[in-house]
């Protein structure tokens, strides 16, 4: 395997949980349970949907990437490479909730750990994503602290989605040792294991306040295969939905 | 977006109660005279009944149309063709639903609650702009709305903006320099449709064509049967006529579309240069009144989508009224 394999890799996983975690949190526009969580569902949305497009862009431009309108909009499912949390449906608030807690605490830890990588584009998106995310965590957790206090209906609905929505959000951390190993020892990154861990140790705590109780890691089964290209039936619709209007006429200029 | 010009009022209340308006005679006077030295009216401000009453409505509407309007529009963020059109729709809708929250809470200063104007919304009781129970059949649409619809939507506020109620015209102030980028926006998807291939062409034609009816509706019926009262404009709640406003857009939009190439579905629409005036095919009024009264093609599907948001989220607003209940966490 090759260095510029192993990171093109990364960056497809990082960038294609990015574009469609956006995807989810644009579905809420216009149906939030409030008005102001429309507009902060929406502005987190278009945060996500940018860092993707930067991920892409990054593609293009050092590791010889198509275009990134067609990368993201043209591109066939089974070249996916993003995690099933992010391509479950929204379903209630609750769940997205949960999903948005869960998602950005392991990309808020994800970019962390790439401040120092050996890759410079890393580095310098990093620094600007870092910003950014410190309020979409902020909003999670002040919304997960408020929810789990405010009466036993409103308690039990989040409990349900923490454990509706764990297993998912550790298949984010699906490990790829042919590609991880060279990519820990240029020092790109530290490797799914070692984020795995940090991200645990960051959400315990919240949780916990929330009083919240987090299932025993050891007993789930984390929602492999995202990774290996391997989706749930609710990618392909979204695809389908993104695509329309970009492959009526993919050479043309939209 | 998105007032338009015309505020729909419950027919047997159309009249201004005059014992509403000499109840207080010499408040009244002083009232009008601050109006009339271009004073504005605050919360705390004496003020006449009607005069609360018919703000209400207005600002009411105007903010049921900024979360209406959202959804036409919102329903194409996840097919968006690329990444700057993506971006771009997410914001602007963002940007209406913050218009409507910054109208409710204008509205709010005057005594309703935004609880009470969601309901009245979904019962049917409080109307919105009527452009929105039309269809966005394809991505052109989009286009149009951005554009034409977003135009018209500023010449209304603008004229708004100069108003007498203070947290309206404060509200209007920041929405029409946004409402100017989404114009941008717009007019940047419709020139690239318009100077695409020939299917984004037609497309567009096809959009305009389906549009131009409800874009001429945008600003109400014709000043000779509008019966909008003397009293609204001397108060600075109405700030100009229907006739007028749509003449103001038709000015300075339609020669923008025709240079493109465009056509629109009046043959009959020109300038008449010796009264500088607008002449057009007077649109369907009938249609108006009748999709205005819930007999639009997209009435019941648009109410639908906001009820299902305040069912589905009842849970979340009834929790953020208690907070603390289960206050367990330890202090550290």
């Amino acid at each position: 395997m090759s260095y510029n394999a192993a990171l093109t890799d990364l960056i497809i996983k990082m960038a294609d949980d990015e574009l469609i975690q956006g995807h989810r949190n644009s579905e809420w526009t216009g149906l939030g349970p409030v008005m102001e969580e429309d507009i902060a569902f929406s502005s987190m949305a278009q945060d996500k949907i940018g860092h993707a497009w930067a991920l892409y862009r990054i593609l293009h431009e050092n590791l010889e990437g198509k275009d990134p309108d067609k990368f993201a909009f043209h591109r066939p499912e089974k070249d996916f490479k993003c995690s099933h949390l992010v391509e479950m449906p929204n379903e209630e608030y609750g769940f997205s909730l949960m999903r948005h807690f869960l998602f950005d605490h392991a990309e808020a830890i994800r970019y962390e750990s790439l401040v120092d990588s050996s890759f410079e584009p890393f580095r310098i998106l990093s620094k600007k994503v870092k910003g950014e995310l410190k309020y979409h965590t902020l909003h999670a957790n002040a919304w997960i602290m408020q929810l789990s206090q405010a009466g036993e209906e409103s308690y039990q609905r989040m409990q349900e989605a923490l454990n509706n929505t764990v297993a998912l959000a550790a298949g984010i951390f699906e490990p790829s040792p042919e590609y991880e190993n060279i990519l820990i020892a240029e020092r790109i990154y530290p490797g799914e294991a070692a984020l795995y861990q940090r991200w645990l140790d960051r959400i315990y705590p919240i949780l916990v306040k929330a009083s919240l109780n987090l299932p025993d890691m050891k007993t789930i089964t984390p929602a492999y295969g995202g990774r290996q290209a391997i989706h749930t039936p609710y990618l392909r619709p979204l695809l389908k939905e993104m695509g329309e209007v970009f492959n009526l006429d993919a050479e043309a200029s939209w | 977006m998105y007032g338009g010009g015309y505020i729909f009022d419950e027919p047997n209340k159309k009249q201004l109660r005059e014992e509403e308006q000499h109840d207080e005679p010499e408040k009244l006077a002083a009232f009008e005279e601050r109006i009339a030295k271009g004073e504005k009216i605050e919360p705390g401000d004496w003020m006449p009944a009607e005069y609360r009453r018919q703000l209400i409505r207005l600002i009411e509407q105007h903010a049921h149309s900024e979360i209406i309007g959202a959804l036409p529009e919102g329903t194409w963020i996840t097919r968006a063709p690329g990444f700057k059109r993506k971006l771009a729709l997410i914001a602007k809708v963002q940007d209406e639903i913050g218009h409507g929250q910054l109208l409710y809470n204008a509205a709010e200063t005057l005594g309703k609650s935004r609880e009470a104007m969601i309901n009245d919304l979904l019962s049917g009781k409080s109307k919105y702009s009527n452009v929105f129970n039309y269809p966005a059949e394809t991505w052109a649409d989009v286009a149009v709305i951005g554009f034409l619809i977003d135009a018209a939507a500023i010449v209304n506020q603008v004229a708004n903006a100069k108003g007498s109620y203070g947290p309206y015209c404060r509200a209007l102030e920041r929405i029409c320099y946004e409402e100017s980028f989404h114009l941008k926006q717009g007019h940047d998807a419709f020139i690239e449709l318009a100077t695409g291939t020939p299917a984004q062409r037609d497309m567009l034609q096809d959009a305009l064509n389906r549009w131009w009816q409800p874009i001429m509706h945008f600003f109400g019926p014709p000043d000779k049967v509008s019966s909008h009262s003397e009293k609204l404009m001397q108060w600075k709640v109405k700030m100009a006529s229907n006739d007028d406003m749509r003449n103001q857009f038709l000015d300075a939009y339609v020669p923008k579309v025709w240079e493109l190439g465009l056509t629109l579905p009046d043959p009959a629409l020109r300038k008449n240069e010796a009264t500088g005036r607008w002449e057009y095919t007077d649109p369907d009024w009938d249609e108006f009144f009748r999709v205005i009264n819930g007999g639009g093609p997209c009435n019941a599907e648009r109410l639908q989508v906001r009820k299902w948001a305040e069912e589905h989220g009842r849970w979340v607003r009834k929790a953020l009224m208690r907070p603390a209940e289960r206050k367990t966490f330890p202090a550290a």
